[in-house]
């Protein structure tokens, strides 16, 4: 993976010393909290319910043993022993007090890691897919790219006081395991018909209070034009958006309102005007970069077979491990979605554990992903089942990738101050309600997303089942919604009709499942089966 | 207000006024002219030789417009002074200097070790912008 060079370190040192700064004339009173908010969310620090929380970048999810132990320790020292992993495959700590961010990020910087546009209106952390240079269905690795960009994008002066956020994805597979399309900017690395490599550009998405799925910009975009493309874009939102509104400031809705035939006409404009400034990195940083990304050494000759007499270590195997590239290595799914646990929590403890089985199992790689779970990338299988031993001593061996308690939520109103409802106890009472392992199987691929307001960080609107939770005369209520997805087959799902209460929205949920398995064809999923039957049998059955 | 006014130039002050951007284009030969947030600097392109000022306005300092303002009209290759006005803050003026201002309005007055401070933190950059700064692509690789 990415290793700094003095340059990264400076500049990443010069941030913390920047921000110890602005921290200290905040608190001298030499500035204002309106003028200080914008720095301390540039830095990850958002003011909570009960406490700031800080918001690590993971760049594109990946990060290794070392960086792992960190956040351990940060949780240790700075927070009550824990992390959150987030939608964003970023690590939240919920319990920070302000005088100590600054030593926070000191301490990250010491394993070249940032709090650096983790939030605000800039351009954020970018994510990109968690099997990224393990995946047996990838072009190539997209993480270079992403690296490339992260540094291209990072303290960009004339982008850093944008209209809203702005979010990246990379990916370079047919499957989309980083909800691509519900992203400002998302790029898919293709090969053209000559047999070159470009990308498949993709602009204008973003879930919130207007759900909208990114539309294709670009068929293909040569690869070394992607700085002056990506400007061309911002340059064209910057100017051009609304400042009068916060929710109608995102690119998507400029795109919207101008049109998607008139917004490409102008970013194409300017993309020809960004050509001749000659600000794309020249291929020998590419390949500088993409040096750190050269495959591990694999060993060869290694048997594919996996001695499975252990029934719920098989079970594991079938759930959490997926086709590596490498002949006998697997990729290895660790869940963060213990049934009654809360999604993407982990302990310092659990922390320190993972960092040792990538350190010893996995050529020290580790990958975040925006489901909120981790991955081991590239595990013998030879060394599956000590892997799983591991796992299973610290409570990490849960075998539901992708099932009914696979399940995204936001911190929702346990910790947000945006939040209208409760998203965590939610998640749990449907993991209790489906925690048997045969009715899990049963169910198959269903994947469930829960936000705790309309800002959609627990992306109901791409769940095959949503839940949003909202605020009715000051109690509690949660709408469903069906038919969402963020992998290749992107949709946005639909609500079904009047909310419930907590209970209420978990029997709902069941009776949905309940239809799926009275109606479904041979070999469908919950969301095909709703695709080819439509709305209706649900609302039936929910409201009936 | 002139008392807070900084400036990163060697030439003598501009003294005439800066008219809008509509009176401009009506009346073209003001040599100051200022951009309001949300209009178009492009317009200003065709007549930049004339131009000695122009002065860009913040109305509040998380208002990110100017920032474009002041590239498009150094990339279209203005010389002139470009000024910023109104809600402009010690934490942007590095990167108001980067994407080419080179005068400075502020509402309130600047703190000089402040600025000193965060105009000078940071040796390197990642991207070219409007000023000389050298990217560290291009140090990395001669």
């Amino acid at each position: 993976m990415y290793r700094y060079d003095k340059y990264d370190q400076a500049i990443v040192d010069a941030r913390v010393e920047e921000f110890r700064d602005q921290t200290a004339r905040r608190i001298a009173g030499a500035m204002n909290d309106d003028q200080f908010k914008p720095l301390r969310l540039k830095n990850g620090l958002y003011l909570q319910l009960h406490a700031y929380m800080l918001r690590v970048a993971i760049p594109y999810g990946t990060f290794d043993s070392r960086q792992m132990r960190m956040m351990g320790h940060i949780a240790r020292k700075y927070d009550r022993g824990y992390g959150h992993f987030t939608t964003r495959q970023n690590i939240q700590y919920n319990w920070i007090k302000l005088e100590e961010a600054p030593d926070i990020l000191a301490d990250l910087a010491t394993v070249e890691m940032h709090a650096i546009q983790t939030s605000g209106e800039s351009i954020r952390n970018l994510s990109a897919d968690q099997y990224a240079g393990a995946a047996a269905d990838e072009i190539c690795d997209p993480r270079p790219w992403a690296e490339l960009l992260r540094q291209a994008t990072t303290f960009h002066p004339e982008f850093s006081y944008l209209p809203r956020k702005f979010k990246i994805a990379v990916i370079a597979a047919e499957e989309d395991r980083a909800a691509l399309r519900w992203h400002d900017f998302a790029l898919r690395i293709v090969k053209n018909e000559a047999g070159e490599q470009g990308f498949e550009v993709f602009a204008g998405g973003g879930m919130g209070r207007t759900p909208i799925i990114a539309y294709r910009i670009r068929e293909f975009l040569p690869s070394d034009e992607i700085f002056s493309y990506l400007q061309a874009v911002l340059r064209v939102w910057n100017t051009h958006a609304r400042r009068d509104n916060i929710h109608k400031q995102r690119m998507k809705i400029l795109v919207h309102e101008l049109g998607e035939e008139e917004f490409r006409r102008q970013v194409e404009e300017e993309f020809q005007h960004f050509l001749t400034l000659k600000t794309d990195f020249p291929q020998a940083e590419y390949d500088r970069i993409a040096a750190y990304f050269a495959p591990p050494p694999f060993e060869t000759g290694l048997g594919e077979e996996i001695d499975r007499s252990d029934a719920a270590f098989a079970l594991w195997v079938d759930r959490q491990t997926v086709a590596h590239k490498a002949p006998g290595y697997a990729i290895v799914n660790i869940s963060l979605k213990p049934i009654g646990g809360i999604p993407g929590d982990i302990s310092a403890e659990q922390m320190d554990v993972v960092a040792d089985l990538a350190e010893r199992y996995s050529f020290d790689e580790l990958r975040a992903t925006h489901a909120q779970n981790l991955v081991l990338p590239h595990v013998r299988k030879a060394d599956l089942y000590t892997v799983w031993q591991a796992l299973t001593a610290t409570g990490l061996a849960d075998a539901n990738l992708d099932l009914v308690t696979d399940i995204i939520a936001c911190p929702g109103l346990d910790y947000c101050s945006l939040a209208n409802a409760r998203s965590i106890p939610v998640a749990q009472k449907i993991a209790q309600r489906f925690a048997d392992m045969d009715r899990q199987q049963e169910l198959g691929e269903l994947k469930i997303k829960i936000s705790g307001c309309i800002n959609a960080c627990g992306h109901h609107h791409a769940g095959h089942i949503g839940i949003l939770g909202v605020d009715r005369k000051g109690t509690e209520n949660y709408q469903l919604l069906l038919g969402g997805s963020g992998a290749e087959d992107t949709s946005q799902a639909k609500i079904t009709g009047p909310g419930f209460d907590e209970d209420g929205v978990v029997d709902a949920l069941e009776k949905a499942t309940n239809v799926y398995l009275r109606e479904r064809a041979e070999g469908e999923r919950f969301v095909d089966t709703y695709r080819r039957i439509g709305m209706e049998p649900f609302k039936e059955a929910i409201y009936g | 207000m002139v008392e807070n006014n900084l400036r990163f130039r060697d030439d003598p002050v501009h003294e005439e006024p800066a008219v809008s951007i509509d009176s401009f284009l009506d009346q073209s030969n003001a040599t100051a002219v200022r951009i309001e947030a949300g209009e178009d600097a492009r317009l200003l392109i065709p007549y930049l030789d004339r131009l000695a000022l122009v002065e860009i306005d913040f109305p509040r300092f998380r208002d990110g417009r100017g920032y474009s303002s002041a590239r498009i009209l150094r990339e279209a290759g203005y010389k002139g002074e470009i000024r910023a006005s109104g809600d402009v803050l010690v934490d942007q003026m590095l990167f108001m200097r980067r994407c080419g201002f080179d005068s400075f309005a502020p509402n309130a007055a600047i703190d000089p070790e402040a600025l000193d401070a965060a105009l000078n933190r940071f040796d390197y950059v990642y991207q070219h912008a409007a000023d000389d700064a050298v990217p560290v692509w291009k140090l990395r690789h001669g």
